[in-house]
């Protein structure tokens, strides 16, 4: 099976009369992984908070596998969707953000099993089970019962990305997972989100780390100033960037 | 044993014994001019300490201090949410109650509560313009003084709580909202596991002194004839004119109770601080810094 995830047409999103987002039209197909880059105050995370509505947009459309998110369409005319209703969308998108926002008064486990049991309602005792071995999976096996300020930043962001996995999300939205991190522990982040996305996972990740976009990402967009200036596979913009801003860009991060 | 272990003679704190001795002086020479007072009668302290009539009335100040708490806590909250709401009508509602339970005196107010079936000789409660009829009745037979009085020092004491509880939630980082939305959380929910739980760190502290509060507010009651602690102890002084003893029998119990209900906050900021570690500079600044992260 296979389409597009995420189809972004023409969004545009203003705070009061700053427009931060002019219209960004993007498409992710299932399976993929896409790469947005571009400089501080471009766009990259509104646009991410966007997908999942975290943010209201002013123009465009953003669909996630087919539906619009945030709204009903009836005919010609747009229905605001009722919270229940936008939280429904949301439990299919996994989202992980740059401080973790883990919850502090939780263990890693009861972070990563808090939405299943509360939310979908599973029973608590598979959840536990799929919890422990999702924390397995991100390297965790021995920390289920520490509290987050128990536990390094890395290992605080692989509890977060645990907690995302286990609403079984199609889709998975990454906020710069690493800019919070000590340089040494940007590492063991970029492994999970690396072995994620060879299972298949859909991923949109905005990030600064090149190396990690030139060997996982299928599609690099480059934004800036709210606008996409450039998207194509890592070696055309990574490697052979063709306008100027992209390659100033690339050089100052380099 | 290494050449350089850190051998030191610890810092000396010399005010700290001559600021103690000074304060047991003055509480020994406070006692003594109590005991010594002429006109002071220990035999009649003691003969009522244990009196029936007092421990009834504590008895029943606790019970209206707990039941008063309870609903102004659950008011509060709604009060709080009301306030963040972004519901402008709700705002308006919930400020407006705060701002004229806060603003008018408790005293007064437990007197209005008290005078109510002057004002309303008989209650009905029913659907408006309709025949149907719940309750109906004499005001003063619906709302007998001991309701009317914790009616009025639950109203009174959710508007101060509302504030408490607004500031806890606040305290609490926006990121971990998002958090619980990105996971599908509905905004009641959010609030009741994610956003209450941590609140609850900041609103603790501040509640235990309303809780202290509300228990010596309840003597106010005197005025609306409710037989709690402080009525009981003017009722007997009033036959007996040992007026500054039936004090001092009060003001015992006061202080006991007051002790006693202090326990409870312990235990529960140790159950909200869980999670939270509590070793931070600023604590370890004022010498009582934890080292471990409490479970």
């Amino acid at each position: 099976m296979s389409g597009l995830m995420v189809d972004a047409r023409s969004v545009r999103k203003s705070f009061g009369s700053n427009e931060v987002l002019k219209g960004i039209t993007l498409s992710v197909e299932q399976g993929q992984v896409l790469v947005l880059l571009g400089p501080s105050g471009s766009g990259k995370s509104t646009f991410l908070r966007c997908i999942n509505h975290l943010e209201t947009i002013n123009g465009g459309r953003i669909y996630v596998d087919g539906d619009l998110m945030g709204y009903r369409q009836v005919g010609d005319v747009l229905h605001e969707m009722k919270p229940a209703a936008i939280a429904a969308q949301r439990r299919h998108i996994g989202m992980v953000f740059q401080r973790f926002n883990l919850f502090p008064h939780l263990t890693a486990l009861e972070n990563v099993i808090e939405a299943p049991i509360g939310v979908n309602k599973e029973n608590a005792k598979d959840a536990k089970q799929r919890g422990m071995k999702l924390l397995e999976r991100v390297g965790l096996g021995d920390k289920f019962d520490h509290y987050p300020s128990q536990l390094s930043g890395g290992q605080q962001q692989r509890v977060a990305i645990a907690r995302a996995l286990a609403m079984e999300p199609k889709l998975m939205l990454f906020d710069e997972p690493t800019s919070a991190l000590d340089p040494e522990l940007v590492g063991e982040v970029l492994n999970v989100m690396r072995d994620l996305a060879k299972e298949g996972m859909t991923m949109i990740v905005v990030t600064h780390e090149m190396g990690f976009a030139r060997e996982v990402a299928d599609t690099v967009v480059f934004m800036d100033q709210g606008l996409v200036v450039e998207a194509g596979s890592p070696a055309e913009v990574l490697d052979n960037p063709q306008h100027e801003r992209t390659k100033a860009f690339i050089n100052s991060v380099l | 044993m290494n050449e350089d272990d850190v051998v030191a003679k610890p810092l000396r704190h010399p005010w700290r014994w001559i600021s103690g001795v000074l304060v047991v002086g003055v509480l020994a020479l406070f006692i003594f001019s109590l005991y010594s007072s002429p006109s002071v009668d220990h035999d009649i302290i003691v003969k009522y300490l244990f009196n029936a009539q007092i421990l009834n009335g504590a008895w029943l100040t606790v019970v209206i201090t707990v039941v008063s708490m309870l609903i102004a806590t659950i008011l509060a909250v709604i009060l709080a949410v009301m306030k963040l709401s972004p519901n402008p009508l709700l705002k308006l509602v919930a400020s407006a109650f705060i701002g004229f339970f806060r603003g008018t005196p408790l005293l007064l107010q437990i007197v209005f509560w008290g005078y109510l079936g002057i004002i309303y000789p008989t209650l009905t409660f029913g659907i408006p313009f309709t025949d149907i009829v719940f309750i109906h009745g004499q005001t003063s037979a619906l709302i007998p003084s001991l309701a009317a009085g914790i009616i009025a020092l639950a109203l009174n004491e959710a508007a101060y709580s509302a504030e408490i509880v607004r500031a806890g939630i606040l305290s609490v980082d926006g990121g971990q909202m998002e958090a619980a939305s990105s996971l599908g959380m509905r905004g009641g929910y959010t609030l009741r596991r994610i956003i209450l739980p941590q609140a609850m760190r900041v609103i603790i502290p501040p509640m235990g002194n309303e809780f202290i509060s509300m228990l010596k507010n309840t003597a106010l009651l005197e005025v609306v004839a409710v037989l709690e602690l402080y009525t009981q102890a003017t009722m007997i002084s009033a036959q007996n004119l040992a007026q500054v003893e039936l004090l001092v029998v009060a003001g015992f119990w006061y202080l006991v109770m007051t002790t006693i209900l202090s326990i409870p906050q312990r235990q529960l900021e140790k159950k909200y601080g869980r999670g939270f570690n509590v070793t931070t500079a600023r604590s370890r600044m004022f010498g009582f810094g934890k080292k471990e992260v409490s479970a």
